[in-house]
């Protein structure tokens, strides 16, 4: 059997970080480092392998790629049907994720190396990434949705882990508490749909039989409901989206790896995976995807647009762009990418660009932060001078997630936008209209760091310098991806059907979104590359309450606060508590008392002499006997 | 037939080894005895199934694996007795302890593949009066020699009981084939007399109360080794004998003895627990967690089925491995602190034996049945197996038996969290001293760890038990 090999890149990042967490600390930083880097190096090579043999396998009758299953065994057998298995599942987007996943991985590995030299906790880092790594790939080539939820809290698990890696700063506690509590608190539903999904369906596998597809009648569009509500979750949609901004407060590599590149596209990866069934059996609950995602990609640009952190921007555009994925996928009419399911193969070919480029803003923003030793904009501004791999790096992303051409972004963005005016065409307005936002801050962000005034009082005691190339290289690696990603025939590979789909761009389409992107560069340079900004200090003064409530991201998280700190703790949570300290543990304590004093009263029976054992002994038989004579 | 053939060979060549080595060297003979237990384990791992002498001996697969889980678990405690085998007083008689350990297990063997009353019950008396002399076999210490009488005396009076039910059995059914008696039970009051009379006798093996009074007692007395022996491998064997003689023998009066085992459960349960709560030294603590433990394994019994029996020896051998990483632990400790066995001496272990700590730890979360250690599954299989037969009998009797063994698991939550409390947390000034425990002890107490951490998770264990459990 062919993909036996697969099992190495699961296993790979497992032993390393067994490795590294149970011996890491007596090793040296270098040494641990590169047990990380090299594993991780060995499962990018194999998945380069694995997409090169699956991609060139002959296509079966239907003209689709198989599905192979090269390891597969059964965990946990309930029925003959429904058994929990674990295995490694080859289709065409788990061999596109694992392309994506390692080739970040392995890039931020390396990257973190410079970014992470001489800080305490080294090893534990590396070894935490091996973890996520390791949960991650499993999570995508998960042969049943069952798999898919260990592995998708394992993530969660590590995701926690890192975003906590400077346990000693309490921002950092308290955001990787908020991510690990909103996401959980988001996959309470995905476990609801699973189990809802297992019991109607008798199985756990993506492909139930038809007759119980059938019969599932609601129940079926609900499950499916409920398993978006754990993506929304992990893909951080409004309004559980609100982890995601502080989730920034891990290392910057690492949100490169999870909150950029790969864990919070897993939502979208999993209507992905659900796809077939979302399109034949709840269409309408495709919709209300998009509609949700529609509404995050806009909300989450609108807060871009005034935050002055430079990873809290890349974080609310990432929201944005996951939000411009999901739209793809809920705008999707039918399985034919010719008649209205452009949307499928479209998201996915913006989840690949997007993981590179926005991998790369993140890196490049960590080689900032590095430099000034500050998140916010107020101490950069004229860094071009000084980092010229970082500036170039940096400002082909922004072109990409702009959406200009010949820039990978550009591509996938314009199938998206191509998918939503053929659902509709207010629809393909919006989605415009929210990618010039895109446009716009990003090239706010852009002149923001590295054009404007220079921080000179900042730059005198320290003056900014590039970084090494341990750090510069996995930019111009990414750099050199995002230039050339757009090219990739990914409709031959990845469809909705499965079978090859030749990318055409749209004419009137194309023209549209590249002269709106090119209208929000040109206003956002003119507002922002100068050394003063009248302009948006002017719209600022003159919109204060819009302003601030932007900048405040319309205070979503004072609303989730005040309904869990004042709605549910004092209603529900004070009460349940009052009843369990002075009713339920009173009882319990009166259990416990009457145990031990029962326990103090039995005591003499065991008095040590023989005598009295042989008469409990013979009286006890004697007694049972007659028992059972009268009672039976 | 060849799981008992060789292990009367290595019984004999223990006894030709005790003979020509040197008084001094206990360690050969523990090595020796260790390597043969291997060997036995090695030659007869695939189940087979034997008939011999008529049908008085009949061996099931079933049986054959339980005979397999028993030398596990015999190889186990032989890896545990380095230390108090090589004390002086000890180390000239130390043939002696394998040879009558080997005897008893022979006699289990044959208890658990018994197809006449009279094999059984020599198989019976085997396992028994060669286990006084092990209780007693530090007879100038403690308080073995007292143990080993109490132990002695009421094995005699629960014998006398036992061949009087069986005796009765003879004089109403006229045989003491298992098949044969089976055939020719009609259930009338003497005969129900005559499987209580049965039923107490190895009861009194398995310490089900109110046949226990004699455990607390001989495990507190005995040498450390010898109540680790005494409380899995002894009532494991029981334990499979009491259930397959149930259900082949006295399988028309499954309504009489599903009661029986019901009263019986939660009585041993209860007590157990009750008692056990208030125990500060650790062996007799055991005990009474071994009383109650039983009362779980007869939940199995109670089964009375293919899944019951399943679930059965996988209790058991989840048991044997959590409960003899608990005694060994106490055993080197008493053995390296010169006798320190009370709760109170732990306070503050994990400070100065972070490693013992820990296995201790993980073995008593299992003992108290908290996932994902392997006796959360135990546990959760032997309920299950009992709950599923109250279903298809629809006898409601058996949940509310399950429902009180549930909450009987909290208490037992409760006394075993108190060592690790012990360990962990109070305070000490001047704990046991650190030391280091021989290379076999170590071996054991791995083992015993790997088996907690890892049965529980294997499902291809419980699976192949299933496969096998019928006929038994």
């Amino acid at each position: 059997m062919e993909f036996k090999y697969t099992i190495l890149i699961l296993l790979l990042p497992l032993l390393s970080f067994l490795l590294l967490g149970l011996a890491g600390m007596k090793m040296r930083h270098r040494l641990a480092g590169s047990i990380g880097t090299i594993s991780l190096g060995v499962v990018a090579l194999l998945s380069y392998v694995t997409a090169y043999n699956y991609f060139t396998l002959d296509r079966t009758a239907e003209g689709v790629f198989p599905t192979v299953q090269p390891w597969n065994f059964e965990w946990l057998p309930f029925t003959e049907s429904l058994h929990i298995d674990m295995g490694i599942m080859l289709d065409p987007i788990s061999v596109m994720m694992l392309v994506v996943i390692s080739t970040v991985s392995l890039m931020v590995h390396i990257y973190s190396f410079g970014y992470m030299k001489g800080e305490r906790g080294f090893q534990r880092y590396y070894a935490f990434l091996s973890l996520f790594t390791f949960s991650m790939l499993g999570l995508v080539v998960a042969t049943n949705i069952f798999q898919m939820y260990v592995f998708w809290e394992l993530v969660g698990v590590s995701s926690y882990l890192l975003i906590g890696f400077y346990y000693t700063k309490p921002e950092a506690i308290a955001a990787s508490k908020k991510a690990f509590i909103v996401t959980r608190f988001a996959d309470l539903g995905f476990l609801i749909g699973i189990l809802l999904y297992g019991y109607y369906m008798g199985t756990f596998t993506f492909t139930p039989v038809e007759t119980n597809l059938m019969g599932a009648g609601m129940i079926l569009p609900w499950a499916l409901g409920l398993m978006f509500v754990g993506g929304a979750g992990k893909s951080a949609m409004f309004p559980l989206h609100i982890w995601l901004p502080d989730a920034m407060e891990g290392p910057t590599p690492v949100s490169a790896l999870i909150h950029a590149a790969t864990m919070v596209v897993a939502g979208v990866y999993l209507v992905a995976r659900m796809f077939p069934l979302f399109i034949a059996y709840a269409p309408d609950t495709l919709h209300i995807v998009a509609y949700v995602g529609a509404f995050t990609a806009f909300y989450a640009a609108s807060v871009a647009c005034v935050q002055s952190d430079i990873k809290r921007v890349l974080a609310f555009s990432t929201i944005s762009q996951i939000g411009f994925m999901m739209v793809a996928l809920g705008v999707c009419t039918s399985a034919d990418p010719h008649d209205g399911g452009l949307g499928y193969m479209a998201s996915m070919f913006h989840l690949f660009t997007h993981a590179m480029f926005k991998a790369l803003l993140f890196l490049g923003a960590g080689c900032i932060i590095h430099a000034v030793h500050s998140n916010e904009m107020s101490a950069m501004g004229g860094l071009r001078k000084y980092m010229p791999i970082t500036h170039i790096t940096f400002l082909i992303a922004c072109l990409a997630i702009a959406g200009i051409p010949p820039f990978s972004g550009f591509f996938s963005k314009d199938e998206i936008l191509t998918a939503c005016f053929q659902f509709s065409p207010a629809m393909g307005w919006i989605m415009t209209v929210i990618a010039g936002m895109t446009a716009f801050y990003m090239f706010r962000l852009y002149y923001g760091i590295f054009w404007g005034t220079e921080n000179k009082q900042l730059h005198a005691e320290h003056t900014p310098h590039e970084s090494p190339l341990t750090m510069t290289f996995p930019l111009m690696v990414l750099a050199a991806i995002t230039i050339f990603g757009g090219f990739i025939p990914f409709g031959e590979f990845v469809s909705s059907n499965g079978h090859a789909y030749t990318i055409h761009l749209k004419a009137s389409v194309a023209v549209t979104s590249v002269v709106v992107a090119v209208v929000a560069i040109a206003l956002a340079t003119w507002m922002y590359a100068r050394d003063r900004q009248p302009v948006a200090d002017m719209l600022a003064r003159r919109f204060p309450r819009l302003h601030r409530a932007a900048y405040k991201r319309f205070y979503m998280d004072e609303i989730w606060m005040f309904v869990t700190k004042k709605i549910i703790f004092r209603c529900i949570s004070a009460p349940v508590a009052w009843f369990d300290r002075h009713v339920v543990d009173q009882f319990l304590n009166f259990m416990a008392w009457s145990t031990n004093a029962a326990g103090e009263e039995l005591q003499p029976i065991q008095s040590g002499k023989i005598q009295s054992y042989v008469v409990w002994f013979f009286g006890g038989a004697i007694v049972l006997t007659i028992l059972l004579l009268l009672l039976l | 037939m060849q799981q008992e053939v060789t292990l009367v060979a290595i019984i004999l060549i223990m006894l030709l080894a005790d003979l020509v080595v040197k008084e001094s060297s206990a360690k050969l003979l523990q090595r020796l005895a260790c390597v043969l237990m291997v060997v036995q384990i090695a030659v007869n791992v695939v189940p087979a199934e034997a008939v011999a002498f008529d049908g008085m001996y009949n061996s099931t697969r079933m049986a054959s694996i339980v005979k397999t889980v028993l030398s596990l678990g015999t190889l186990l405690v032989f890896l545990q007795t380095g230390a108090w085998l090589r004390r002086e007083d000890t180390a000239f008689k130390s043939g002696e302890f394998f040879v009558l350990t080997l005897s008893t297990l022979l006699g289990m063997f044959f208890m658990v593949s018994a197809g006449h009353f009279l094999l059984f019950y020599i198989g019976l008396e085997l396992a028994s009066i060669p286990m006084a002399c092990l209780v007693a076999f530090d007879k100038y210490r403690h308080h073995s020699a007292e143990a080993g009488v109490k132990y002695i005396l009421n094995a005699m009076f629960s014998s006398g009981i036992m061949l009087y039910g069986i005796s009765m059995v003879y004089g109403t059914c006229g045989t003491l084939y298992f098949g044969d008696v089976m055939s020719a039970m009609t259930g009338t009051p003497l005969q129900i007399l005559a499987m209580v009379f049965f039923f107490a006798g190895l009861g009194f093996k398995i310490s089900l109360v109110p046949f226990h009074m004699w455990t607390p007692d001989t495990y507190q007395g005995a040498p450390t080794s010898v109540s680790a022996y005494l409380s899995v491998i002894s009532k494991g064997a029981a334990a499979f004998a009491l259930m397959s003689i149930l259900v082949k023998v006295f399988g028309i009066m499954v309504q009489d003895w599903t009661l029986l085992l019901g009263i019986i459960i939660v009585l041993t349960i209860t007590v157990g627990n009750l008692f056990a709560i208030l125990q500060k030294d650790l062996k007799r603590f055991m005990a009474y967690s071994s009383i109650s433990q039983a009362g779980y394994i007869m939940l199995a019994v109670m089964a009375g089925s293919g899944q019951g029996m399943a679930s059965l020896v996988y209790y058991v051998i989840i048991y044997i491995v959590a409960n003899l990483a608990v005694f060994g632990v106490i055993s080197t400790v008493e053995q390296h602190s010169g006798g320190k066995v009370s709760r109170d001496d732990y306070n503050g272990f994990y400070k100065t034996n972070p490693r013992l700590s820990f296995v201790m730890t993980l073995a008593l979360f299992s003992l108290a049945g908290i996932p994902p250690f392997a006796g959360f599954f135990s546990k959760f299989f032997v309920f299950a197996s009992a709950f599923n037969t109250g279903f298809v009998t629809g006898n409601t009797g058996y949940w509310v038996v399950v429902f009180l063994a549930l909450v009987n698991t909290i208490i037992s939550l409760y006394y075993y969290l108190l060592i690790v409390k012990a360990i962990y947390i109070t305070p000490n000034d001047n704990p046991i001293p650190t030391f280091k425990s021989g290379l076999m002890e170590r071996t054991s107490l791995s083992l015993c760890l790997v088996g907690v951490v890892l049965i529980g998770l294997c499902s291809w264990v419980y699976q192949s038990l299933v496969d096998n459990a019928w006929p038994f």
